[in-house]
């Protein structure tokens, strides 16, 4: 039977470079692709590409490429990535010129488009946002993107005209990884069952290291070798839609039933029921069976018919966060750092009475990550750090939190050290449902 | 004794909504999970951090669980005053739950 090799490159925007050549190089592969997009990444791409029409593609979309095109033209693995961000002509503008550079003639990039929706959004002000329950014209603050999710089909376009990179924006991020199947493979776009498992091995490798060991390690319960090189995962898929994961010899980390049980219940709610723009997968009934060292096949998936919309995603310039941290520590420090929020309750409220949306006030070391009032904290650490963050809808307003924070030096309990401040001016995001006729892909190719 | 000793987690985030796994290490433990670690058990262990409703589901091959908890994320990831704007240890917390 038919069967592919399709790697993973990257798990979100920033991560690590290294082992994606590894899996070039060494893993046998026919694909790679690269998963790069957070859910608020389009939106800072979108006012990166404001300021500069020839940006708001991923940061590192130069650095990898620098070093992935060339590497990928020689092991002959076609490179699929939704690194274009808010900005995937340009991305792929910039991986021609890599490309030329590295005297790779006839290389075809693609770059996928359509996902933008943010020239017609006024359309959907009606609409009703999922997070807030009210309609999209009610949202605070001016909407600074609208990025619809599409599925497979605008990549599977620019492989059938024959593209050898493939550079998205806003697609869903199991589309990346399940594309190549579809299309090596013949699949029909109504074969649901097979769209379910391509989701589940799509969904396995989305988040790179994380199916390898990666955010798996535990100290004498869940040991993983070799956490220094960790490599990431390789999905061997067949015709029939059975697939295993495994990784490249000799990479550290290991993959095991236990690893994948991890990553496949990882971001997902049902899980009869995972809503993706190409199908509803089925997970419920999924099987790891590990029949040898490093090599689990992964049974059980199914699927059922897609439904008739997209998830847009909103960027919006929601408020301004300030937030500041002092530490203390030795004997007494606890209840140093209980005085300090003290004294910093009493000194917002007094130069900017009411003005906060929200306050949280940490200790951390005791509460910062788990604020539950009845869980214990008695116990005092051999230091704390104080931390404080306030939202409100000025800049001015948040900065007061981080400088009374600072303040403490001079102005708050004995020995406070350490003291950071920052304030961040905060586009958040939101969703709504749009009709997938809105957002039909479209593909260019530029020929090296 | 604690979750620690017998299960092993992962949180994920969408949204304003957390999703925290409980995984049995050995098949055999994984009926007393569905039997101790109640979604009712979860919200409660979760009191003040998580606003909305706790709901579980199985998926019974690989003896895990699945919490997903709405409102749980001050706001969502990309507003949320906390360190940890994921919620992304949350996972360590449910492991500190008592049975």
């Amino acid at each position: 039977m038919k069967k592919i090799r399709i790697g993973s490159g990257a798990g979100y925007a920033g991560d690590r470079v290294e082992p994606s050549l590894e899996l070039i190089e060494k893993g046998n592969l026919d694909y790679i692709s690269y998963e790069c997009l957070a859910e608020r990444t389009i939106a800072i791409g979108q006012q990166a590409k404001l300021k500069d029409p020839t940006k708001g593609y991923n940061g590192l979309l130069e650095h990898r490429m620098e070093k992935a095109l060339p590497l990928c033209w020689e092991h002959k693995v076609k490179l699929i990535t939704n690194m274009g961000s808010a900005n995937p002509v340009a991305a792929a503008k910039k991986c021609v010129e890599i490309a030329e550079k590295h005297g790779l003639k006839g290389m075809k990039i693609a770059c996928v488009t359509g996902d933008d929706l943010l020239p017609v959004i006024d359309k959907y002000m009606d609409t009703e946002v999922w997070e807030t329950h009210e309609p999209l014209s009610k949202l605070p603050g001016t909407i600074v993107s609208a990025n619809a999710y599409l599925g497979v089909e605008g990549i599977l376009k620019a492989l059938e005209q024959g593209a050898d990179v493939v550079i998205t924006g806003r697609v869903a991020d199991p589309a990346i990884f399940m594309a190549p199947a579809i299309f090596e493979f013949g699949w029909a776009l109504d074969d649901w069952d097979k769209l379910g498992k391509g989701t589940m091995m799509g969904h396995l490798l989305e988040c790179g290291g994380q199916a390898t060991g990666g955010y798996y390690a535990e100290p004498g319960k869940k040991d993983v070798p070799g956490m220094g090189h960790l490599g990431f995962p390789i999905a061997e898929i067949c015709e029939d839609g059975s697939f295993a994961i495994t990784k490249v010899e000799g990479a550290g980390g290991m993959v095991t039933p236990s690893t994948l049980s991890e990553q496949i219940v990882y971001e997902i709610h049902d899980p009869e029921n995972y809503l993706t723009p190409d199908v509803v997968a089925n997970f419920k009934q999924v099987k790891f069976t590990e029949t040898a060292k490093d090599y689990v096949v992964v049974e059980g998936a199914t699927g059922k018919a897609k439904t008739d919309t997209f998830k847009c995603s909103i960027g919006y310039k929601d408020c301004f966060i300030g937030d500041g941290e002092i530490s203390y520590g030795g004997p007494g420090c606890l209840d140093r750092a209980k005085l300090a929020i003290e004294i910093l309750k009493e000194r917002l409220e007094l130069v900017a009475p009411g003005q906060f949306d929200e306050l949280k006030f940490d200790i951390i070391g005791c509460n910062s990550l788990y604020w539950n009032p009845d869980y214990k904290y008695n116990e005092e650490p051999s230091e704390v750090r104080v931390r404080v963050a306030g939202r409100a809808s000025t800049k001015a307003v948040a900065d007061l939190v981080p400088n009374e924070v600072e303040a403490l030096y001079t102005n708050g309990p004995a020995g406070g050290c350490g003291a950071v401040k920052r304030t961040r001016d905060i586009v958040s995001v939101a969703s709504i449902l749009i009709d997938r006729n809105d957002a039909k892909p479209s593909v260019e190719i530029f020929t090296v | 004794m604690k979750l620690y000793e017998i299960a092993h987690s992962r949180t994920g985030d969408k949204g304003n909504i957390s999703n925290v796994s409980l995984i049995a290490y050995d098949p055999a433990d994984y009926e007393m999970l569905k039997e101790k670690v109640t979604p009712e058990r979860v919200k409660e262990h979760f009191k003040g951090m998580v606003k909305g409703e706790v709901v579980r589901y199985e998926l019974p091959n690989i003896c895990a669980l699945n919490f997903v908890m709405q409102a749980a994320l001050g706001g969502g990831v990309t507003r949320s005053l906390s360190v940890d704007m994921h919620g992304k240890g949350f996972s360590s917390y449910l492991l500190d739950m008592e049975i």
